[in-house]
């Protein structure tokens, strides 16, 4: 097995004069979850669909478990699968639809078995004939989380994948995460803006801001090591004065 | 290729209508309206002139050939609107889907409505009219392909535009037949219009198709050469068609478009 998940190397996105990612660098091993984190606009949502491949970087390059994925998008995307807020799955058609239609666009071995067991994973068998679109918002990220389990990727995207449910069902959501990469079969990038959540769930995070990576670390000792009482000060402290903590990080 | 990713699109359109007999009634009621509608027109002038033209083999025959070529168009442009409305392209473009599976499983689905469409054609057109295509036999594989061809061809390059220019561009795409139907000759031949109009019209393949059609039912002859020519033509513009697709997806992926297309409207 490659020992790398994900290799982002010197990323970067140019808008006009705007840098929305500029040259970002990261690793993700097997078995690990990452958190990007960062304000609104930081460039979280553009590093993910860059990985994603529906974006390409002005440079840089991005590897799937070793496969460029500029060069092999179509064996780099059959490894990787996503969960993303604002790409539900299409409303006209039900949870098993969904699933199948997802589950043959990647090609998935034993499909219905497949299917069943997901189905099964994330309590969704009651809703199996129930259109996606009139889906509670629960138990819409649970399909989402289903489909993006389809083809057992070996890198998972997860932007703000808890964003809309109640503190139960993210904790559940979080606990399937951290099992899942407990087996270490698959490194997983995961965006939040909640950061309880990341530090409950990511091995070591990376902060973004204005396209750049500031900060890079275990979450529960970043804090600490930047004289914070919280991941959530630090993350505000950051937000807001982002240049001045790049040159003390520097 | 892998097959399984094309009939995925294909199975996606299968299960819409499935589930919505209003997606399935378009596809039969507006060729079946088309076909009473000129079936009648064509009865009357039979009734009224005596020209000696069978205009229920010539007129009706003609929108019948016509609707189905519009029905390919459509079959392929809706499979591709489902992801538009939908927001769905991050979720399609981010899978392992190549470019030319998502268009084969668009023109899978255009083959597989039109041909329902086309069903439905012959049969009204054969059972109220007496009109049956089995006369003009070998003929119809031909006229049939080139239709398809090129009805393949303008869908895929109606999706690249919507792909280009966003979902409020949809409207230009339904009456590109209708700007078209004036330069191929549907109803009258190409020798009828100006020169500049019959320029254009001969870079369309469907005039070939109609002006073979006249001929054939006016028991005169026609250029089998000419119809060879169509069919090489239509397929230049498949190929055409689907290269600009290329060209606008991998636009989309540059610019960013794509990746906004679901995560913010565009317009």
């Amino acid at each position: 097995m490659p020992t790398l998940a994900l290799k982002a190397f010197r990323l970067r996105k140019r808008y006009g004069s705007l840098d929305a990612v500029d040259d970002v660098s990261f690793e993700l091993r097997h078995g690990e979850i990452l958190g990007l984190l960062g304000p609104n606009g930081a460039g979280k949502t553009t590093t993910i669909n860059m990985v994603l491949g529906v974006l390409q970087p002005s440079s840089g390059t991005v590897e799937i478990e070793g496969i460029d994925i500029a060069r092999h998008r179509s064996q780099a995307l059959a490894r990787t699968n996503f969960a993303a807020v604002y790409a539900a799955l299409p409303g006209n058609l039900t949870v098993y639809q969904n699933l199948r239609f997802f589950g043959l666009l990647y090609d998935v071995a034993r499909l219905n078995a497949r299917i069943d067991a997901l189905l099964a994973e994330f309590d969704l068998e009651r809703l199996r004939n129930t259109r996606s679109g009139v889906l509670s918002s629960g138990e819409q990220t649970r399909l989402a989380l289903a489909k993006a389990l389809l083809n057992a990727p070996r890198l998972l995207l997860l932007d703000e994948p808890t964003a809309s449910l109640d503190p139960s069902a993210a904790d559940q959501i979080r606990s399937r995460i951290r099992a899942m990469a407990r087996q270490g079969d698959c490194g997983i990038l995961w965006t939040s803006h909640n950061m309880y959540e990341v530090e409950e769930t990511c091995d070591r995070v990376l902060f973004l801001s204005h396209g750049r990576i500031l900060l890079a670390g275990d979450p529960r000792a970043l804090p600490r090591e930047h004289g914070a009482a919280s991941l959530e000060e630090l993350f505000i402290r950051l937000a807001r004065e982002p240049l001045a903590d790049q040159r003390n990080a520097s | 290729m892998r097959l399984r990713p094309i009939a995925a699109i294909a199975l996606r359109q299968l299960y819409l209508m499935r589930s919505s007999p209003v997606r399935v009634l378009p596809m039969i009621a507006w060729v079946a309206v088309d076909i009473v509608l000129w079936g009648f027109i064509a009865r009357y002038l039979n009734s009224v002139t005596a020209t000696g033209i069978n205009f229920i083999a010539s007129l009706l025959g003609a929108v019948l050939f016509w609707d189905f070529f519009t029905r390919v168009m459509q079959g392929v442009t809706m499979a591709f609107f489902e992801d538009v409305w939908s927001r769905n392209f991050i979720n399609v473009f981010a899978s392992p889907l190549l470019i030319s599976q998502y268009l084969s499983g668009l023109v899978l689905t255009g083959i597989s409505t039109s041909l329902v469409g086309l069903i439905v054609m012959l049969i009204i057109a054969g059972a109220i009219f007496g009109l049956h295509f089995a006369a003009l036999g070998l003929l119809l594989v031909p006229f049939l392909l080139v239709l398809f061809l090129f009805g393949i061809a303008l869908g895929v390059l109606a999706s690249a535009m919507v792909l280009r220019f966003g979902p409020a561009s949809e409207w230009l795409v339904w009456p590109i037949p209708a700007l078209l139907s004036p330069f191929v000759g549907v109803f009258y031949p190409l020798a009828t219009l100006p020169s500049w109009m019959r320029g254009i019209g001969h870079l369309l393949p469907p005039s070939y198709v109609f002006e073979a059609l006249r001929a054939f039912v006016a028991g005169g002859s026609f250029s089998r050469s000419a119809l060879l020519i169509s069919i090489g033509l239509a397929a230049v513009y498949v190929l055409l068609a689907a290269w600009v697709f290329t060209a606008v997806y991998r636009y989309a992926v540059r610019s960013g478009l794509l990746a906004r297309y679901s995560a913010e409207s565009v317009s």
